[in-house]
């Protein structure tokens, strides 16, 4: 019988968020570390553009922290581009073993979570690095944005940010990931590519469930419970979901994706999403607030829908995930 | 001031009739889950299909370009050229004359579009 909550107990030693001109200009624009003004960060195209937000925020991050790049022992990093080649290109010149990920836009919280687990066996420090960028996003996954397509109401917007995050074993003083709870793949029959929200609400419902049903713990012991990027629809759904489930969230739930822009001056639809969502709010946002103790226990799920494009025009459903981690704030 | 009205008449029709071809657009993206490429798709066979049975030609005369510029009159313009193709060439005509009627249209869209590609560079969306 496997465990589904995981103690992992490891440590944020440093985070660096980076954003677009668009994130910059929103709600949350002044905290973030670092931004761009078109959104090219200097490369030809917009998928360079992506690759060096990476290489910007590890870069920074390792600055920050005081590190090199030989002191990681692993890093763990992922975008939504196919076969994760933002990630690639981007830290290809950083001297450390990398694991690429593929959690669409969960990979955020996926990267935390294997890392702490890597933390816990072989490795002192790792890094988690993860990116998306609006007009890479289109151009795969719907059309690029020179065709000049319109969206629907309940389409989310795909954050261009890039979050990158350095753990370690010793907690003191430090932001604590205490608990994991990895994410099941869910399929709830779901085929509107518009309305992700709606195809990964249940997932996080899944995983939360599971959550609270192996701790013992509900909604009320936590300061937040924040979903990365379920958006208005999403996170809409998901707090009729848990409440018909008697596990209603109250007004501690929270969303990266409804947190980033501003839904009306932004005319964002349905709210942020992709992986640099959660990664840059949890960056920028969470961690400050867990750190000076504002914030005393949250938890924080990114949520990822796992469709590619031919999979849509096969017509299949879209698969969503949610993986989840219990923070707490330095213990005094 | 008549004659002023008279001219201007024209331009009313093009505007009502390919702005509400754009309204009905805009429903079925607001309030079905068709993709916009679906719906594109949608328009260009409703356009062949009307042509083909007659209903088309008078709207294109009521309303000219706001019935010719969005796509529905682009299905138009697909069912006029199998018409004229297939009287000249029989059977043969209804796969030639989609794609010799709308050559022109084809070909401008990808002139045009290049020599955008060569001139501009792509901007985030607003």
């Amino acid at each position: 019988m496997r465990k589904e909550v995981l103690e992992l107990n490891t440590a944020f030693l440093s985070s660096v968020s980076v954003v677009g001109r668009k994130e910059s200009e929103g709600p949350l624009g002044p905290l973030f570390d670092l931004r761009d003004e078109d959104d090219r960060f200097g490369g030809k195209t917009w998928e360079e553009g992506e690759s060096e937000m990476q290489r910007l925020a590890f870069n920074t991050l390792l600055a920050k922290s005081g590190r090199e790049d030989r002191d990681v022992d692993a890093l763990f990093a992922g975008d939504l581009q196919n076969q994760c080649v933002g990630s690639a290109y981007g830290l290809l010149n950083f001297d450390l073993p990398y694991f690429g990920l593929y959690g669409a836009c969960s990979t955020c919280t996926e990267g935390l979570l294997l890392a702490s687990m890597a933390l816990r066996s072989a490795c002192e420090l790792c890094g988690v690095v993860t990116s998306s960028h609006n007009c890479v996003a289109e151009r795969q996954y719907r059309s690029p944005i020179e065709y000049g397509s319109q969206r629907a109401p309940t389409a989310q917007w795909t954050v261009t940010g890039a979050g990158a995050f350095l753990l370690g074993k010793d907690a003191d003083g430090a932001v604590k990931l205490a608990r994991g709870c990895p994410g099941r793949v869910i399929e709830m029959g779901v085929c509107d590519l518009a309305n992700m929200g709606a195809a990964m609400a249940p997932a996080a419902l899944d995983t939360l469930l599971r959550f609270f049903r192996a701790t013992g713990k509900r909604p009320a012991d936590y300061d937040r419970i924040v979903t990365g990027d379920l958006g208005f629809e999403g996170g809409a759904i998901l707090e009729d979901l848990m409440r018909a489930e008697g596990v209603p969230l109250g007004d501690r739930y929270a969303d990266c994706g409804q947190m980033i822009y501003d839904r009306v001056g932004q005319d964002v639809h349905a709210g942020g999403s992709g992986c640099g969502c959660s990664a840059a709010v949890l960056s920028a946002y969470f961690l400050p607030k867990l750190q000076s103790g504002e914030l005393r226990r949250i938890l924080f799920l990114s949520t990822g829908a796992m469709m590619s494009p031919d999979s849509i025009k096969q017509g299949k459903a879209i698969p969503a995930i949610a993986h989840l981690i219990e923070l707490e704030a330095p213990t005094r | 001031m008549k004659a002023f009205c008279d001219a201007l008449l024209p331009f009313v029709w093009a505007f009502l009739v390919g702005g509400l071809l754009c309204v009905v657009a805009q429903v079925l993206i607001d309030k079905t889950a068709l993709s916009p490429a679906r719906i594109l798709v949608a328009y260009v066979v409703a356009g062949v299909f009307l042509g083909a049975v007659g209903l088309y030609k008078p709207l294109a005369d009521l309303a000219g370009a706001g019935a010719t510029v969005p796509l529905t009159g682009f299905g138009y313009l697909i069912s006029g050229g199998v018409k004229k193709a297939v009287e000249e060439q029989g059977l043969l005509g209804a796969l030639t004359g989609p794609l010799t009627s709308a050559a022109g249209g084809i070909a401008a869209s990808l002139v045009f579009a290049y020599i955008a590609c060569l001139i501009c560079k792509g901007k985030p969306k607003d």
